[in-house]
């Protein structure tokens, strides 16, 4: 069997239908890109808390019984905040932080993490998280190769989480701008870069924000998943042309 | 120095606060004349500072604004989704690769080095969040400022007449940029980083954390 890539667990992540799905899929990420935990949580959507884990249910029936949320310097140091950021560069220095810390490494949460703060469409706040047991010099090389691959992903857990809890239904309908499927069909049929700006009129690095929103729209993990999950969801016809809506 | 600076955080500072707001509304409405508000005390703010953005703010030794701009993600609200698409090709721009910046804002007198150096610290904490680009809403007079400083945006859109003209443009986040800004304003790369760590932490090691435990 192949390796696994990023663009397959990103549409699987796209079949979820439920927040256990969602569960799951936290589990084949995690293993996907080798950390020893993967945590998304959001709050106040429909008014409810909403998060899929990796960790053993024990450790977040402790976490809520001792009302660790108001405490762990992860949450507290990336409530408002739209960076992404290292679990080190948080606030340990509290006593009741130290504790918290001590108490989670014994249930099993890494020493090193990884947190990207979401900041949605609609103002609501959620958290992704990978954490691993390591040293500091490993993760940092870890960080330093995934933070991108990281930072795509959260979004897109978010995105499809929203999709589960406002009971969208269906493919991610893309909301796509016209230019946006022109170009990525212009993509499609292998014109370069140059010379789909060239043909759309705009410049490279237009193109390349263009492209991007795109992407973060179909929830691909670059511009080549991109074309392939548009022309999947007939968004752009394989002959580079535009479906007549 | 440059601090960046979340809204909630402003409290801490509110000599260099009260002056960028009130810079604010002297450019953006006595001297554009931008249809903005500003409140009694002659500070302008919008709805987008109530969103909790992320501001790069330079303070002069007494401890005021010399200039500033004002960062959001464009995965959340943005200006430019919100009332420029029509100069953005009908194209909602989101990606957590890119973030926008509006409110570029210099205070009177501000050293031309200000807005080179406020531009390299935009792209510094960029390229550490692992951005890609910047969008930004601007007079498109203004274009030669940023000619002058190096780091020429692409124009995606423009609208309005003579003076008026407002642009949709966007910058690449690259090292070379940040050289090059640095370069401009006269600051050194490692003074511009050092005050991105000052801003952003990097903490504690995990051996110093294990005797903070212990």
């Amino acid at each position: 069997m192949s390796k696994e890539t990023l663009e397959d667990l990103l549409e699987r992540l796209q079949t979820t239908r439920s927040i256990e799905e969602l569960q799951v899929w936290a589990h084949e990420y995690r293993d996907f890109i080798g950390v020893t935990h993967v945590l998304y949580h959001t709050a106040n959507v429909k008014g409810e808390q909403v998060g899929a884990f990796t960790y053993p249910i024990e450790w977040m029936r402790r976490y809520v019984e001792k009302d660790y949320k108001s405490v762990d310097p992860v949450v507290l140091g990336s409530m408002r905040r739209f960076h992404p950021m290292d679990w080190k560069s948080c606030d340990w220095s509290s006593p009741a932080a130290r504790r918290f810390l001590k108490d989670a490494l014994e249930a099993g949460v890494g020493n090193q993490g990884w947190a990207v703060p979401i900041w949605g469409p609609n103002g609501e706040f959620a958290l992704f998280s990978v954490n691993h047991k390591i040293d500091d010099a490993s993760w940092s090389q870890f960080t330093r190769d995934n933070a991108k691959n990281i930072l795509l992903t959260a979004h897109l857990v978010h995105q499809q989480t929203m999709r589960i809890v406002h009971e969208e239904v269906g493919p991610p309908s893309a909301e796509l701008s016209p230019r946006e499927r022109e170009a990525l069909a212009q993509l499609s049929v292998g014109s370069s870069r140059a010379s789909v700006a060239d043909a759309l009129n705009i410049s490279e690095n237009t193109l390349r924000a263009y492209i991007d929103s795109a992407r973060h729209k179909l929830g691909a993990a670059n511009v080549t998943h991109a074309v392939a999950l548009a022309l999947a969801k007939g968004i752009i016809l394989p002959t580079g042309s535009l479906p007549k809506y | 120095m440059i601090r960046c600076l979340y809204a909630d955080e402003l409290k801490a500072y509110p000599l260099l606060v009260q002056t960028m707001f009130k810079d604010r509304a002297f450019q953006f409405r006595d001297r554009l004349n931008w249809d903005v508000t500003v409140d009694d005390d002659g500070l302008e703010r919008d709805q987008y500072d109530d969103l909790n953005p992320m501001y790069l703010i330079w303070e002069d030794q007494n401890g005021r604004h010399a200039g500033s701009i004002r960062l959001m993600p464009t995965t959340g609200r943005t200006m430019t989704a919100e009332h420029f698409v029509d100069l953005t090709d009908g194209v909602r721009i989101s990606s957590p690769f890119i973030w926008e910046c509006t409110r570029f804002c210099l205070a009177p007198g501000a050293s031309p080095a200000v807005a080179a150096g406020l531009m390299a610290m935009g792209i510094e904490i960029g390229l550490r969040f692992g951005l890609e680009q910047a969008v930004g809403v601007i007079y498109t007079r203004v274009l030669g400022l940023y000619r002058r400083c190096g780091h020429t945006p692409d124009v995606l859109g423009t609208k309005g007449e003579g003076r008026e003209k407002i642009s949709v443009c966007i910058w690449n986040v690259t090292e070379q940029a940040r050289d090059t800004l640095c370069e401009h304003a006269g600051i050194p790369v490692a003074l511009i980083e050092s005050w991105a760590n000052s801003s952003f932490p990097t903490g504690l090691l995990q051996e110093e954390r294990e005797l903070a435990i212990a």
